[in-house]
């Protein structure tokens, strides 16, 4: 089971979030619920992400749809020039494609292990990050979760 | 449809006009921009009053930014104009969709000469205030951020170089691509900058000080990244009718071709080893009967150097996998190479003209106006724009 960051914990370099728009909100918020959700075609069961009204397969309704939080590093970029005052540099981009569906991909964070552990096809899970109402799904690598 | 029915092939470029360029340049976005445009016309041998359309790319922005400070409607009232027609287009193909625009007014019979101008204002804004290359604004961490930034900004990727990165990373696991390949195209660009005076950056870089750059985001480097500057361009498209009857033989538009991808949406398809540049590209290979082996030279889209490789794969000058191996070295891209690339220097050197100064060069060397740097019985050139929405031209000598 993901696992949400505990409140209480070290004090974290605010970010800029996202504001909850009326179409992706569900996705920032999903980690309150503790598993990443991701928008599904509710005829065809296609996902798509991030999250439009209809399937691009079928043009049905999508719905918000509870996912595994499983993946695979797909690519990553390793993040070295500081772009604003207290942004925490070097830090890993990148391209998360869910368990899911092939090419379904969530660009993310890769925390909890070192910049240069990660590696492309690297197995990866969820791991919301709280900042006020919005819960930033990060992934980790899957063995820290095994061994913690 | 024949090929001569096609809307591109009745319209010639019988103009081309270009600011001085600047980091930062003293002269105001308004007035880069009615230096570049009144150029391109006398370029043409005509007047303002000659003109009947105008179009730019994006139009203008609403923020200091720089990105695009001068719109139409005010070049038009600054030009002296009265077109039957003006247009902008934040949204589509980018950085050609204006000239895709232009394309469209003149063969559907609405305009003969249509002006087509992009101005940036980058340098100035970015020594007024260091964010605005960035996503995300100058709010500050208490302003949100929506649409497209939402899925980039929020994990401190705000550069555009982090995503070109994932592609980068992600060409380079595949295909064994090297950073000293890829660094050809910076050392590339800069060497034919010294040949360019209006270049901001024209000191020799060598391929040992590109590996020892700095590195942004994985595997890219300062010098894969371009340059923002002050500058306007313009380009005047005719009829072909027009263009009869005018002292110069104009250029051509052999073929063009667009497509748009879901990059600047956060929508990524594909293994991130090509874009839907791939689309423009087959369009234009469509609408043609020349085949790649015909290009003499390709001015190619440089905003950060992965995409120079991405799209001369897009424009079948490479096979899949193959652009790295082929800009190696530089020889091959060189100007007495079999591909002379990005002659003006490209964004990486000459600076961050958008597009539009791909296109400009293009145009001068098959005026035969490029001076020192100018390609031998160039007749053909392939033009290529874009890292969010894709434009491609096949230019000719006329």
């Amino acid at each position: 089971m993901p696992e949400q960051e505990q409140a209480g914990g070290p004090e974290k370099r605010k970010r800029q979030l996202p504001a909850l728009e009326v179409q992706s909100a569900f996705f920032w918020t999903s980690g309150s619920t503790g598993a990443l959700q991701i928008a599904r075609c509710t005829a065809c069961e296609h996902y798509v992400h991030p999250p439009l009204p209809r399937c691009l397969k079928c043009q049905s309704v999508t719905a918000p749809h509870a996912v595994s939080g499983l993946g695979k590093v797909k690519t990553f970029t390793v993040n070295i020039q500081q772009w604003a005052p207290g942004m925490e540099v070097p830090f890993v981009f990148a391209a998360v494609e869910l368990a899911e569906q092939r090419e379904l991909y969530v660009l993310t964070n890769i925390v909890d292990c070192e910049v240069a552990a990660v590696y492309s096809d690297m197995d990866v899970e969820v791991k919301f990050e709280q900042q006020e109402d919005v819960y930033l799904p990060m992934f980790r690598p899957r063995e820290v979760a095994n061994a913690g | 449809m024949p090929v001569e029915l096609h809307a591109e092939k009745q319209v010639c470029i019988t103009g081309i006009g270009q600011s001085e360029v600047g980091r930062p340049s003293k002269k105001t976005a308004l007035n880069l921009t009615i230096d570049a445009c009144l150029e391109a016309i006398a370029d043409a041998r005509l007047k303002p009053a000659d003109i009947d359309g105008i179009t730019t790319w994006p139009g203008e922005s609403q923020d200091t930014s720089g990105f695009s400070p001068v719109g139409s409607t005010e070049a038009m009232f600054a030009l002296g104009l009265q077109p039957k027609w003006i247009g902008s287009c934040n949204s589509g193909h980018a950085h050609m969709s204006a000239i895709f625009e232009a394309i469209f007014a003149i063969a559907s019979g609405m305009c003969r000469h249509v002006l087509v101008f992009r101005t940036v204002a980058q340098a100035s804004a970015v020594s007024s205030a260091r964010e605005t290359s960035l996503m995300g604004g100058r709010g500050g961490a208490d302003a949100r951020v929506r649409g497209f930034m939402s899925w980039t900004v929020p994990f401190d990727a705000v550069s555009p170089i982090n995503i070109f990165g994932l592609y980068a990373q992600a060409y380079f696991d595949k295909y064994g691509a090297t950073s000293e390949q890829l660094g050809a195209v910076a050392v590339n660009g800069r060497k034919m900058a010294g040949l360019n005076p209006k270049a901001v950056f024209r000191k020799p870089l060598s391929i040992e000080a590109y590996m020892a750059s700095r590195v942004i985001s994985t595997p890219l480097r300062l010098y894969d990244c371009d340059i923002p500057v002050d500058g306007s361009t313009a380009l005047l498209f005719s009829h072909r009718d027009a263009a009869r009857d005018m002292a110069r033989a104009p250029i051509e538009i052999e073929a063009m071709g667009m497509s748009i991808g879901g990059i600047g949406h956060g929508l990524h398809l594909g293994d991130f080893t090509r874009m839907e540049s791939d689309k423009a590209g087959e369009m234009l290979w469509s609408r043609t009967d020349l085949k790649p082996a015909d290009v003499d030279l390709a001015q190619i889209y440089d905003g950060f150097s992965i995409l120079t490789l991405l799209w001369l794969e897009s424009m079948k000058l490479c096979g899949r996998g193959e652009a790295a191996a082929f800009v190696e070295g530089g020889s091959r891209i060189g100007l007495d190479g079999v591909l002379p690339l990005n002659t003006s220097g490209g964004q990486l050197s000459m600076g961050r003209l958008h597009g539009y100064g791909h296109t400009y060069e293009a145009c001068l060397q098959l005026f035969g106006r490029a001076g020192e740097r100018q390609v031998r019985d160039a007749k053909v050139c392939a033009v290529a724009n874009g890292g969010f929405g894709h434009g491609a031209l096949l230019l000719k000598r006329g």
